[in-house]
């Protein structure tokens, strides 16, 4: 049955053969596109698409075919934003086979996406994925009668351990060979009205007597885990214990590691670049080390961290914790507009926000996504720490510097939940929320470290260029006019055109220049005081002591806890967002309320009598 | 009677999905997990704090859903 409507342009050209990967979500499409593509594959723009696909270009049968990994979906008629991008896409752009992906043991209702497929005339092979779960939960597919009546092949696979595999690859190349022409549905809305409904007679008269599911499946490992994990008394504390372990390992094995390739830059800076550069005139020595040099040595600092990351990530995510996170912490964060998911990786923002920025890719609702992104940046990243460990040891005589940090601990989850109560209005998400709960499973350490592996080199690819050129800017405006140090430099004159708007949170010039520095990264802040103040750091923390009032200093802290994110954070919050527009309004909306928190408490410091 | 009154572990079958014009985007998620006439359906917990739904879908699928979108489903006991 192929709807009549439907037109496909039909064309022969010299491009390369087009192959798209469809499917709904949690059925190990990317998986299994990881596994046709090996490392090849890359994240591509696509002229007029507003989201960026995974494809590569692989040989099938001795020819060059592209291959493009499609948002996952439920519905080719439905109205989530995916949805919307894959029908935008078949519309745009011509292709010559579909490959639907589906999870064998759902097959009962995800037939209805094949059955879409077929409807609009497109060529299709249907992979059964996760054929080893179907297998357990004693599904039985008869996989030659299904591909008779849906007249495309089906193959059965397992793509997490490469069962079926080389059947499925002959299917597509077979798939291609057929295809002499390519398709292109330019009035896709209009046919999907006219046949994309799929009727659940339909779908039963498809797979009757070809598919058997049990009745009543037996107590498995997924259900006596929930029993617990999904406890209603014991599931929250869980739930944070495992968060807190996630945390643990951020901090005691990510933050080492960051140290060390900064110890390795460092020495590469010392024994390789500076030998070389010292024949350069100083100017030019200084350029090169603190602009170029320093920004190369920024983003490396971050690789080993967002491994780390997305290896946990992985974990959670594929092994389904993910969204039963979402399933505890819901009736929490729904009144914030956000959901549990928003959570867990606003947690490991408290490591770092950057990995945490990258990770929101896993909500598929823009505003959702966008609302988590507008919070992230307000979570006291490890950087930040660093600033008020130096700060509060300065400046808070006595035992109370662990009150203090705490306290900026509460501030940091108080701007985040204020900002999302203010702001889930403007990004409304109004997808809504019903998740699936897939099965248990272990992730293979193949699939963790091809993810790792990937994001790191989606981050050095969209994040250098942006993070040295911010750096050379900053080296620009602290350095120059030549021969200027401290209140001098451009930045020092700024940091005293600041003053009027300074003043009254208690920060003078010289903090506000640090703050300037602060831009690139929090790390920052602490060294440029020295350079600042033109003293080593020890006499640093003493001059501080002397000259700032602790009123003044947590003033600092507020203000450097809120005001915009390092350099990479933006990079990141740019790349993720698509839209300058966000990035800045995010940017000028951290530095009014740094402004605004630090204005209040300041000025209520000096009424209460603190100077 | 409607899914998010349904006791937890009592098997049930889904009557239909009460839609709306602006609820249609809903129905449509509903049906493509799975949520169709006849289709057995369970509710295996309930979140604290009126959180969302545990649910199971035919004998295999399970879903997170909020109480709220759960009264759309109209149930019968088994």
């Amino acid at each position: 049955m192929t709807c009549h409507s439907s037109n496909p342009t039909v064309s022969k050209s010299d491009r390369l053969k087009r192959i798209v990967l469809v499917g709904m979500p949690n059925t190990g499409k990317s998986t299994f596109f990881n596994r046709l593509t090996g490392a090849a594959a890359a994240v591509g723009n696509w002229p007029g698409m507003t989201v960026n696909f995974l494809q590569a270009q692989i040989t099938i049968d001795g020819q060059l075919t592209e291959l493009v990994d499609l948002p996952g979906i439920y519905d080719l008629n439905g109205f989530s934003d995916d949805e919307q991008v894959v029908r935008d896409f078949l519309e745009k752009f011509p292709l010559d086979l579909v490959i639907v992906v589906l999870n064998a043991s759902q097959i009962d209702r995800q037939i209805s996406l094949a059955l879409q497929i077929r409807a609009l005339g497109l060529p299709g092979v249907i992979i059964l994925n996760m054929a080893d779960e179907a297998e357990k939960y004693g599904v039985v597919i008869n996989t030659d009668e299904l591909s008779q009546r849906l007249g495309a092949p089906v193959v059965l696979i397992s793509a997490k351990y490469g069962k079926g595999y080389s059947h499925a690859y002959q299917k597509i190349a077979w798939g291609l060979r057929e295809q002499q022409q390519s398709y292109q549905i330019e009035n896709l809305e209009a046919c999907l009205v006219d046949c994309g409904n799929v009727t659940p007679e339909q779908m039963q008269s498809t797979l009757a007597g070809v598919v058997t599911i049990p009745q009543n499946i037996k107590t498995n490992l997924t259900t006596r885990l929930d029993r617990l994990l999904l406890d209603p008394i014991l599931g929250l504390p869980l739930f944070f214990l495992g968060m807190f372990i996630v945390f643990w390992i951020i901090w005691n094995v990510g933050l080492p590691a960051q140290g060390l390739t900064g110890e390795l830059t460092d020495w590469l800076q010392k024994v390789i670049i500076e030998p070389i550069l010292q024949f350069f005139p100083e100017i030019v020595q200084n350029f090169f080390i603190e602009g170029i040099w320093n920004g190369l040595a920024t983003v490396v600092g971050f690789v080993p961290l967002i491994v780390l990351f997305f290896i946990l990530m992985a974990v959670l995510e594929d092994s389904g914790y993910l969204s039963r996170s979402a399933y505890l912490m819901d009736a929490l964060m729904a009144r914030l507009g956000l959901d549990g998911r928003s959570f867990v990786m606003q947690m490991m923002g408290f490591g770092c926000n950057v990995p945490a920025l990258m990770g929101t890719r896993v909500m598929r609702s823009q505003a959702l996504r966008l609302l988590t992104m507008l919070i992230i940046p307000f979570s006291l990243c490890s950087a930040r720490l660093q600033v008020f460990v130096f700060i509060i040891t300065a400046v808070f005589a006595g035992g109370n510097g662990a009150i203090v940090l705490f306290s900026l601990y509460l501030l940091s989850f108080a701007a985040a939940i204020a900002t999302a109560a203010l702001f889930q209005g403007v990004f409304k998400n109004d997808e809504p929320f019903v998740l699936e709960l897939p099965p248990y499973r272990f992730p293979t350490w193949k699939q963790v470290i091809v993810r790792g592996w990937g994001e790191v080199k989606h981050f050095l690819t969209r994040a250098s260029g942006f993070i040295t050129f911010g750096c050379i800017a900053v080296w620009a405006v602290t350095n120059l006019p030549l021969g200027a140090t401290g209140l001098d430099t451009i930045g020092g004159q700024m940091g005293q055109f600041l003053a009027p708007v300074m003043a009254p949170l208690g920060i003078d010039p010289y903090l506000t220049l640090a703050l300037i520095f602060g831009f690139v990264a929090k790390e920052v802040v602490v060294g440029s005081l020295a350079v600042i103040y033109g003293l080593n750091s020890l006499a640093v923390g003493q001059h501080i002591a002397e000259t700032v009032t602790f009123a003044q200093g947590y003033s600092f802290c507020i203000f450097c806890l809120l005001y915009t994110p390092c350099l990479t954070t933006v990079a990141t919050l740019l790349n993720e967002s698509k839209s300058w527009k966000f990035t800045l309004f995010s940017l000028a909306f951290s530095l009014a309320l740094a402004w605004i928190a630090s204005f209040c408490f300041y000025q209520t410091a000096l009424l209460l009598g603190f100077s | 009677m409607k899914l998010s009154e349904l006791k937890s572990g009592k098997p049930a079958i889904v009557n239909q999905i009460q839609s709306s014009q602006a609820k249609e985007a809903l129905a449509k998620r509903l049906a493509a997990m799975g949520i169709i006439p006849d289709k057995p359906i369970q509710v295996l917990r309930k979140a604290w704090f009126g959180g969302p739904l545990h649910i199971r879908v035919g004998s295999i699928t399970e879903i997170a859903i909020r109480r709220q979108e759960a009264k759309m489903v109209e149930v019968r006991y088994l």
